[in-house]
């Protein structure tokens, strides 16, 4: 078994799903010769040919309204967007469109479409390469907003997310692209859409996070068993909406203490909704408040290193608030 | 001299006499049923009317090229003649009107003009105006690359240009040769805006920009439009590209039956362009041509008075969703 990174293994899952079916195509731009800006789709144009791998005009509302035209005519496109931070001019087209053709057609029509959009801060990303837009598409039922941030789950969630009849948003962290490797299985390996993942199992608190603050939080956890014995399980929803209320819940109620991380700016940001199926379904188990780390409500990242860093929670709040937590 | 010469015209399209009884039918039943449709607005039995009426000759002019079920239709609100062409019944828009199960577009949960048919290929259309045209040149895309000789028909109204939906999709569709036809038909006002404010210079110009043909074509002159359609299907379906059409029409109705006109627009305008009533023509050119006696005419006019009548009362008839169908069908399954 190889061990990859995460943008080899989203790589081979669409090289692997394309091979099987070649009703699968994958659009958007810089996607062809160039191999996308992060070489996700290296290769994929020698292999599948200019159509199948399209290169498109920079027009994102375009991108996505095409792939829903080609969803409903017998393909299975798999659109990128170069960056999240571009997603708004196409927000018509997956939030009333792509999302509602199965509900507003009373199940007629369906769009068997995947959208791969990059998220999240990098250095040098500053405002407009940096932003964490996961909350914009939570409050849109029809759609599917999925966030792997391993890459033997990358592979197993772009596989299903091209084999799911619905619309699903495939978010990509940039900064765990390279960030490890680790076994990523040839075939056979499936993670179905909606199931929370536990990567590390304790009884003091719970952490939820996805993205490059999963990472942060998998290693204040080790440092706080190894340092102070506190011991913190870790849930990875990996698909964000419909989310795994079951895993977080379990968890919750097993240790009573809830933080939620991520990168996104704090007030209205996925975390809160999480929060408060926390806070109404397992109150009675509840130990602590109910705890949120994300960004502060300044606009996105800055460009100088010093304030991107700023803009950040940093493992030391992380390790903060958790500690704040076990203390309760 | 002047009947031979009139005659030639449908002749040399390739249109008989049943092809243009056809055609008049479905104008005529877009009508009634839209007339229909206000009278029971009026009645209090239906929230809302989207109208076709001024529009009937340009619809059935173009979608008289379809081949239902293989070729795909991206309607807009006010395309009754087209889906009723294609095979939806008065049945069917009464029961959309008035929000039932049975309604085929989405069983009630879309306003009424919001057409959806899978076995037909209508698409589901949607409220935001000019969506559908990116997603046209998608399901256009996908029969060019499997080799299909599939056209996709889309429509809109003028202001449906103004975004850049429109524009992102004659651009596409002109780089990769799409067998789309852009259909726009020109009703003159987006509710109350006139197209001199809402259109700088000639929308089918436009499509020189993007290497593709443009028509502007008298889109109240239903075999006018039928010859241009004609030619773009043809043009698509033998690999050559889309064409774009600027059907020059008229809105008969207000904008819909929350909308008063009065406060926008000149009585006398209105009187002008009825005058000049798709229906009217078309029936003058069947009756000077022999296609229809005048005795004809008036027995279709009642039969299609009968099925609009035993329509309505079906769908009023009919029994809405339960409360709970609001809940399902969020997601595909499998």
């Amino acid at each position: 078994m190889a061990t990859k990174n995460l943008l080899q293994a989203i790589h081979e899952g669409l090289a692997e799903e394309m091979r099987a079916d070649e009703s699968i195509m994958v659009l958007g731009e810089d996607v062809g010769r160039a191999g996308g800006v992060f070489r996700v789709t290296q290769g994929l144009v020698e292999e599948f040919g200019t159509t199948r791998v399209m290169d498109t005009p920079l027009a994102e509302s375009l991108i996505v309204g095409s792939a829903i035209g080609l969803s409903v005519n017998g393909m299975r496109p798999v659109a990128e967007i170069q960056f999240g931070d571009f997603i708004p001019p196409a927000f018509d087209q997956i939030i009333n469109e792509a999302a509602k053709f199965y509900y507003r057609s009373n199940g007629a029509w369906n769009c068997p479409l995947t959208i791969r959009a990059p998220y999240g801060v990098v250095p040098g990303g500053a405002l407009y390469h940096s932003q964490s837009i996961e909350a914009w598409f939570c409050n849109t039922p029809g759609l599917k907003v999925v966030a792997p941030t391993f890459p033997a789950d990358a592979k197993a969630m772009i596989k299903s997310a091209i084999r799911d009849p619905n619309p699903v948003l495939f978010l990509e962290h940039k900064r765990t692209y390279r960030l490890i490797k680790e076994e990523v299985p040839e075939n056979g390996h499936e993670v179905r859409l909606g199931k929370a993942r536990v990567h590390r199992e304790g009884a003091d608190i719970t952490v939820v996070a996805y993205g490059l603050m999963l990472y942060a939080a998998l290693e204040v956890a080790n440092k706080l068993s190894e340092e102070q014995g506190v011991e913190t399980e870790v849930v990875e929803p990996r698909t964000l909406y419909p989310l795994d209320n079951e895993t977080i819940l379990d968890s919750a109620k097993k240790t009573g203490k809830v933080l939620v991380v991520s990168e996104a700016n704090l007030t209205g940001s996925f975390s809160g909704e999480i929060a408060a199926i926390v806070a109404r379904e397992a109150f009675e188990w509840l130990d602590g408040p109910v705890t949120r780390l994300g960004a502060p409500d300044v606009p996105a990242a800055a460009f100088a290193r010093p304030m991107m860093d700023r803009f950040l929670p940093s493992a030391e709040e992380i390790e903060a608030a958790m500690l704040e937590l076990a203390r309760y | 001299m002047a009947i031979r010469e009139t005659n030639a015209r449908h002749e040399a399209l390739g249109l008989d006499d049943d092809d243009l009884r056809r055609m008049h039918y479905y104008m005529l039943l877009a009508r009634r049923v839209d007339e229909r449709s206000w009278i029971l607005n009026r009645q209090g039995k239906a929230a809302f009317v989207i109208s076709c009426q001024g529009q009937e000759g340009a619809q059935v002019g173009a979608a008289c090229n379809l081949r239902p079920g293989n070729d795909y239709l991206y309607p807009y609100y006010r395309d009754s003649g087209m889906t009723m062409l294609l095979g939806q019944t008065p049945r069917d828009q009464f029961l959309s009107l008035l929000g039932k199960e049975e309604d085929p577009n989405s069983g009630g949960r879309q306003m009424p003009g919001h057409y959806s048919d899978r076995k037909l290929n209508i698409v589901t259309a949607s409220a935001p105006v000019g969506v559908q045209y990116p997603q046209a040149a998608g399901t256009a895309l996908a029969f060019k690359m499997r080799g299909e000789d599939g056209v996709v028909l889309v429509c809109g109204g003028e202001a449906s240009t103004s975004g850049g939906d429109w524009h992102e999709a004659m651009n596409f569709a002109g780089i990769h040769d799409l067998p789309v036809v852009f259909f726009v038909e020109n009703n003159v006002y987006a509710i109350s805006v006139p197209a001199k404010f809402q259109v700088a210079g000639s929308i089918a110009k436009r499509a020189e920009g993007y290497g593709f043909p443009g028509h502007e074509v008298d889109g109240n002159d239903v075999l006018a439009v039928y010859e241009v359609a004609k030619e773009a299907f043809e043009r698509a379906r033998a690999g050559a590209g889309p064409t774009l059409i600027e059907a020059k029409t008229y809105r008969m109705t207000a904008h819909s039956s929350d909308d008063d006109d009065r406060r926008y627009r000149e009585r006398e305008e209105i009187e002008e362009w009825r005058q000049k009533d798709p229906i009217i023509r078309f029936e003058k050119y069947l009756i000077e041509n022999g296609v229809l006696e005048e005795a004809e005419r008036d027995e279709i006019s009642d039969r299609i008075k009968a099925e609009v009548a035993e329509a309505s009362e079906y769908a009023e008839n009919a029994p809405f969703a339960e409360p709970d169908d609001v809940l399902t069908g969020v997601y595909a399954e499998g």
